[in-house]
């Protein structure tokens, strides 16, 4: 073997490393074959005293291993030029199904807001049947009619006991409703987010 | 032996290498000689590491028309060597106490 037939085994068996570091190997083992072969060793000695080139890659392959998985991890997000150009012609299929699905989302939200609107409404009205009540309770009282100022007070009191329950229940919605809208849009929003390991 | 003890006594043996001046790869292994095995890719791997650690630095020079890497020890290499020393009177004095007679206890 020849100290150039040696070096490209050596390069053959190292060829996923960056080129930086392979010229490194390269000009250390060659470094090394030269100074044996000024030492007085003939050529074909002093390349089989440093070994097979093979199993030195191997080996220096093998103490690198887990170097090289970090740097596959980092650049698998990279997107390449193909990708880009496949992104902007099919642009007008995608975007509108993306758009529609948006739609479609934010109509769900909409809706779920909505209820929670009108259970917030109908509470409000119960506070407004109460007050009406009350007064109307007064009015009725001043002029003398004790009945029916009863039955209007009477129906104030309901319509606040109902407010107060109303409430507790629109609470609980409202807190499940903006829970269930952080969790999706969370959920929506996961895959572009970057992992923290 | 244990990787981790063979790897600190190899640093030590190369910074003791080039501890009287500066040397290069050929020569460190042909000075190591009667004393350790060394292979080349060994060698390298631990001047990487030594060079990392800064405790040598490395210069390219011109050696009968091609270049040829040396390797020269730094202050912290130097105090590489003097920390190895007194772990190794430590060392010593537990390998006393472990091949010490009599403290079998049957």
């Amino acid at each position: 073997m020849t100290k150039n037939e040696f070096l490209e085994a050596l390069r053959r068996g190292l060829s996923s490393l960056p080129e930086e570091e392979i010229s490194e190997h390269i000009s250390f083992y060659s470094e090394m074959i030269d100074d044996r072969i000024e030492e007085g060793l003939p050529m074909d000695e002093a390349i089989e005293g440093i070994g097979n080139p093979e199993s030195i890659a191997f080996q220096i392959m093998s103490e690198h291993a887990p170097l090289e998985e970090k740097k596959k991890e980092k650049t698998r997000r990279k997107i390449g030029a193909l990708e880009i150009v496949l992104l902007v012609l099919g642009s007008p299929l995608w975007l509108s199904l993306l758009i529609a699905v948006f739609s479609v989302i934010f109509s769900l939200y909409v809706v779920l807001w909505s209820v929670i609107a009108s259970f917030w409404a109908v509470a409000a009205s119960f506070v407004g049947v109460a007050i009406v009540g009350f007064i109307t309770s007064g009015v009725f009282t001043f002029f003398g009619n004790v009945q029916a100022a009863l039955a209007m007070f009477g129906i104030g009191i309901l319509s606040l006991g109902l407010f107060i329950l109303g409430i507790i229940g629109c609470i609980g919605a409202t807190k499940g409703a903006a829970f269930l809208t952080k969790k999706s849009v969370l959920l929506m929003i996961s895959p572009f987010r970057r992992k923290e390991n | 032996m244990d990787i981790q003890l063979k790897r600190g006594l190899l640093d030590v043996c190369v910074l003791a290498a080039i501890k009287d001046g500066e040397s290069y790869g050929y020569k460190i292994i042909k000075d190591m000689k009667p004393y350790m095995e060394m292979s080349e890719s060994t060698l390298y791997t631990i001047l990487k590491r030594l060079e990392s650690a800064e405790m040598l630095t490395v210069r390219c020079a011109e050696h009968g028309g091609r270049l040829r890497k040396y390797y020269k020890i730094t202050s912290a290499g130097l105090c590489r060597i003097e920390d190895f020393k007194t772990e190794w009177k430590e060392i010593m004095l537990i390998y006393s106490f472990v091949t010490k007679e009599g403290i079998t206890d049957d």
